[in-house]
């Protein structure tokens, strides 16, 4: 069998009636993806252990988003695939941002109205 | 032509029996489907960012209903939650692996396992579903919380009516208590409450902690339902792969449901620190 291109993972000559030209992720690969997901998680509990304040929610954030790169790239193949995916997936998550960060900093001009709340002492 | 273009294009005819007539190559094929399932996946993203502003407005506004209720949700249950869908992930992507390589059993395996994860999911939502059920931990109107550790000792059985206001109320103006000028809503068959000024609630309980749990059902809810839809997916591709339908030469269905899947972990990626791990 002709293994030529094969060490990108790209098939460039069919067999085991695998068309030309499909990339199929090597299974080492997603096993580590795998890995380093679980890994991921167990930091995102243990963080919740050390208080950084408002850091935490951050914190939390950053790992959950290195989390889902890996899942996206991996997993879903973005990082092999034509970069139009991975363009389609960025721009639905940008206009969520624009709408999550346009909506707080309205909600940001009401916070002297809001009645807070103070725990009660004892 | 090259070798390898040559060989390309035989191998194109050769597997033209999964070619529909309207495309010229089964690459084209392949990408076409690829390309309307992350359309798909983007609307899903919309969707989900929804539901994540209006947590976000929310704790953002009343950082002290999250911090008191999110102690009523079991970390170590959303725990075991986020790993089994990281296990699903990997068994779905083996999944579209073996598909990719003509490895039939495989896939079938890799298939029923990502299968046996979900329903380890769904079962463990319904253990904590059905715990908040039990102790009134619901939305609205009905959170009425019982036999919970937090109660003080001389309020027995603890059954608050709370004079909630629909969550899509705004809180902070509903509980004035005549510091707002806007007159107080007349009682309707649907259901505001009568404001009751009197209510007492536990020491150290924040009022409208029942938005915390319209958050929760909603964003679980359409998570879990997501998840099912999945689970019908899988299983119609599970019963195809039973037959021989997929091999290297067609494997786009799995590759899709594939794709689904993951983004439901995902969201579940997210949804997990968001709402367990708050501090």
């Amino acid at each position: 069998m002709n293994q030529t291109g094969s060490k990108l993972g790209v098939e460039s000559v069919a067999h085991a009636g695998q068309p030309a030209g499909v990339h199929v992720v090597p299974l080492k690969v997603l096993v580590a993806v795998w890995a380093v997901l679980l890994v991921l998680t167990c930091l995102t509990v243990a963080a919740t252990w050390i208080d950084l304040g408002g850091g935490n929610l951050w914190l939390a954030m950053v790992i959950a988003t290195i989390k889902a790169t890996l899942v996206a790239l991996y997993f879903m193949h973005l990082r092999y695939d034509q970069p139009f995916y991975a363009v389609i997936l960025l721009t639905a998550l940008l206009f969520i941002l624009l709408f999550v960060g346009l909506v707080l900093v309205d909600t940001g001009h009401y916070q002297h109205q809001l009645i807070t709340w103070t725990e009660p002492a004892g | 032509m090259s070798e390898s273009q040559s060989q390309q294009s035989r191998d194109d005819r050769v597997h033209a029996e999964h070619l529909a007539h309207h495309f010229a190559t089964p690459t084209q094929q392949r990408e076409s489907g690829k390309l309307g399932m992350w359309l798909f996946l983007a609307t899903e993203v919309l969707l989900f960012g929804g539901l994540f502003c209006a947590y976000a407005v929310f704790r953002a506004n009343h950082p002290e209903i999250f911090v008191y209720a999110h102690r009523y949700l079991d970390k170590t249950l959303g725990g075991v939650n986020t790993i089994i869908l990281i296990c699903s992930s990997l068994t779905m992507a083996w999944g579209v692996h073996a598909a990719q390589r003509g490895q039939q059993r495989r896939l079938v395996a890799m298939l029923a396992l990502t299968l046996v994860f979900a329903c380890g999911f769904l079962g463990i939502k319904y253990v904590e579903y059905e715990h908040k059920w039990k102790h009134g931990l619901l939305w609205g109107k009905r959170f009425q919380p019982t036999g919970l550790h937090e109660q003080s000792p001389d309020q027995s059985a603890e059954v608050h009516s709370l004079a909630a206001e629909p969550a899509d109320a705004r809180p902070s103006v509903a509980m004035s208590e005549g510091r707002s000028a806007i007159p107080p809503p007349a009682p309707g068959p649907a259901g505001l409450a009568d404001a009751d000024e009197q209510t007492e609630y536990p020491p150290g309980r924040p009022p409208n902690v029942h938005i915390f749990f319209g958050v929760y059902f909603l964003m679980t809810g359409l998570h879990g339902l997501h998840v099912i839809g999945g689970m019908i997916a899988i299983a119609w591709i599970l019963v195809l792969s039973t037959r021989g339908r997929f091999s290297g030469a067609y494997f786009t269905p799995v590759d899709l449901v594939g794709l689904y899947w993951h983004l439901v972990d995902m969201i579940w990626i997210y949804l997990f620190p968001l709402l367990y791990l708050i501090h």
